[in-house]
């Protein structure tokens, strides 16, 4: 059984809540307790039935307004898979938390309203689907009861979305007719659509394969943390630990050290002190080197046939996360894996408007949720990959430093 | 071509020891919060795994409400050697005396709300600027949207609304002197997958969490443990039970459950077949109010 992450984008007033309510509550995710607790709440708001989205909201401030702040995450399993759910607010001015969540998803469930169509809310979670290059993009036409279930509005939606789709690029897509509120095509498959042939949503989700995402050629090792266990028997025991990010290591293999550029070999890997024939992404390991050299926290340990950038000149796009503005010229630190460096903004090159992909050259001041394209210089050289090409090395973030806050997720290109 | 897969807690397992590696590396002076219960247990398992096959580099630090299941902190005792880890404890008892708290009333006097007293000057004693924990993201709505670092200021207190953006796998641990960092390594672990997990690892339990003969008073449907700290009423109806904890905190606070399950298998069982979550099958003191959790952590409780 392995795990899938997905992040379900959409407003309340999409039904974005009562799908992952309905998919809770069908997988019996939801215990007793909880339940009646939703029901007292439910009765609260005076609403007599129970509000499934309040199964989702947190914190008090959300459940007062009935609006999600918040990333919250949410889990369930079946027989087939467990499932982590990032539920992000859809709204523009929760970006943020929305591009935050999609970091770190294998696939996005987009709503649409079948009343509605192709809005301009799909158009930017679509874009941020595609900035943050999720594998997999489901979007679900919902609230097919509204319109009489009517096959002629779903395609017509079909071919809208389709049509955007391939100007994003964006590769696996899959459509799906629902009622989130009925739980038509959820678990079950509807009598109300005989004419979707597709699988169900839950179907879809247990099913889709996401170990081919993992990119196996090329290898990216950050070193975290350095053994040294100097006690009697293990004095000469120096091991590199670190997540394997991508791609796989074994005795033998000739390695660069980056951004040194020092050559070694691996003289054994380890993962949780037993020698294994190989690490692969992306596990936890340990890698030793026959050579006795100089490697600390951030380092970057490469197979020699991989080649990747070493720059102190980076391109990013960025979302701007702090409510202080962006200010070019000014110095943050960048963090990308376990190596951080100070650096400065040199230049905004475009301003991305993610309802319309537009690329403004003039633009105010850069807050709280703008995506904009960027030079970094940094303070001292980077192995990095291009996000595009290599999603599990290409994310970094920046931080403020002297407010130590996390400012702005940077795809770097 | 080798098979390059993983299952549910091998992914979780490789993601936990990244966390408790990047701990180990951000922080100067960082410390697990280690109760004697299977979460802090499952931690401990984590460090170990992490830094093989070196020491864990940060001491075991157990806050000692007084009210604790001797068996707890037999086994606190034990695994703390076992693990080779330097155990420091402090007692809640000494802070209310140094500090005159005053302790909460009632039936089931709980002491933890003055745990995060005692909390806060071990943190300061010791300088911590990282306090690894063993909560979980299924736990509670609150616990549902904080963060695997989560910051906490002077005060200890957490501001959901200040919350730092978590991308990728890119943790910022950067704080201002007097701050801290409570880490989250289990995050994303459920109930299940920590007793899977225990099995998986073979890892030996405090032996409260399987089933045996208690005295237990039974309020509001819930089994509370006869101790020397409860408050026994007339009327109050005292029976022996078959019962086992599902967590294990306080005595005061933390009910036990009608069970016969006697290993491991057995629990995982149950629990996949139950109706009742963990917290509200077990945690006396989460029911006060909906906001109840979101309260006290914005006050210093991890």
């Amino acid at each position: 059984m392995d795990l899938l992450r997905f992040i379900t984008a959409g407003s309340v007033d999409d039904g974005k809540s009562t799908l992952i309510g309905r998919l809770l509550y069908d997988t019996d995710s939801i215990k007793v307790d909880q339940l009646e607790t939703i029901l007292k709440q439910s009765k609260n708001k005076s609403e007599g039935e129970i509000d499934l989205a309040l199964f989702t909201d947190g914190l008090r401030a959300e459940r007062e307004q009935g609006i999600t702040i918040d990333v919250a995450y949410k889990y369930f399993a079946t027989e087939k898979r467990k499932f982590i759910i990032a539920d992000a607010p859809g709204h523009i001015q929760y970006t943020r938390n929305m591009v935050t969540g999609a970091s770190n998803s294998d696939l996005i469930i987009i709503l649409v309203d079948a009343r509605l169509g192709v809005i301009e809310q799909t158009r930017r979670h679509s874009i941020i689907a595609s900035l943050l290059q999720i594998p997999h993009v489901v979007v679900t036409i919902n609230k097919m009861d509204m319109v009489n279930f009517s096959e002629e509005v779903y395609n017509t939606i079909v071919a809208d979305y389709s049509k955007m789709a391939d100007m994003l690029k964006i590769k696996d897509v899959t459509f799906i007719p629902i009622s989130a509120l009925n739980g038509d095509n959820i678990v079950n498959p509807s009598i109300n659509t005989p004419w979707y042939k597709g699988e169900t949503l839950l179907n879809l989700l247990e099913t889709i394969n996401i170990t081919n995402d993992i990119n196996y050629e090329e290898s990216r090792f950050p070193v975290q943390f350095v053994i040294r266990p100097q006690s009697e028997d293990l004095h000469d025991y120096r091991g590199y630990a670190g997540k394997v990010l991508s791609g796989t290591y074994k005795k033998g293999d000739v390695v660069t050290i980056l951004p040194d550029g020092i050559d070694s070999t691996i003289k054994a890997v380890e993962v949780h002190g037993i020698e294994v024939d190989e690490a692969f992404a992306p596990q936890s390991a340990v890698i030793r080197l026959t050579d006795d050299i100089d490697i600390n926290r951030g380092d970057l340990i490469v197979k020699k046939s991989n080649i990747l950038k070493v720059s102190q000149e980076i391109e990013a796009t960025l979302c701007w996360m702090d409510t202080k503005p962006l200010v070019v010229g000014n110095k943050y630190l960048l963090q990308v894996q376990s190596k951080r460096v100070r650096c400065v903004i040199k230049e905004i090159n475009y301003k991305l408007d993610v309802n319309t992909l537009v690329k403004h050259e003039q633009f105010d001041p850069v807050g709280l949720n703008d995506v904009v394209h960027v030079l970094i210089k940094t303070a001292s050289p980077i192995a990095y990959d291009s996000y595009n090409t290599l999603r599990a090395n290409g994310g970094a973030i920046l931080i403020d430093e002297t407010a130590h806050t996390t400012v702005a997720g940077c795809m770097l290109s | 071509m080798p098979q390059h897969t993983l299952n549910y807690l091998d992914l979780l397992e490789a993601e936990s020891i990244h966390i408790m590696r990047e701990v180990a590396g951000q922080f100067e002076r960082p410390c697990l919060l280690f109760s004697g219960g299977k979460d802090s247990i499952t931690l401990v398992q984590l460090a170990l795994k992490a830094f093989k096959p070196g020491k864990i580099p940060f001491p075991l630090v157990h806050i000692d409400t007084g009210h604790n299941f001797p068996e707890a902190l037999e086994y606190r005792d034990r695994m703390a050697k076992e693990a080779g880890a330097k155990l420091i404890v402090r007692k809640v008892e000494d802070t209310i005396k140094a500090r005159g708290l005053k302790e909460a009333g009632g039936k089931f006097p709980s002491r933890n709300a003055l745990q995060s007293y005692t909390l806060l000057d071990t943190i300061e004693e010791f300088g911590f600027d990282a306090c690894i924990g063993g909560a979980r993201r299924d736990e509670e709505k609150a616990r549902a949207k904080e963060r695997i670092f989560s910051v906490r200021d002077e005060f200890g207190q957490w501001d959901p609304k200040k919350q730092r953006p978590e991308l990728w796998n890119l943790y910022n641990g950067m704080i201002a002197k007097g701050e801290n960092v409570r880490v989250f390594p289990i995050s994303n672990w459920v109930e299940l997958d920590v007793w899977n997990y225990i099995k998986r690892e073979g890892i030996q339990l405090p032996s409260i969490y399987f089933t045996h003969e208690r005295e237990v008073i039974i309020h509001n449907e819930y089994l509370v443990a006869m101790s020397e700290f409860v408050r026994v009423d007339e009327g109050d109806v005292i029976v022996k039970r078959n019962v086992r904890y599902r967590t294990v905190g306080d005595m005061t606070c933390t009910a036990a459950v009608a069970s016969t399950a006697a290993t491991i298998d057995d629990i995982i069982k149950e629990i996949q077949h139950t109706n009742i979550s963990e917290r509200g099958e077990t945690r006396i003191d989460d029911q006060v109010s909906e906001a109840a959790m979101e309260d006290r952590k914005k006050n210093g409780y991890f």
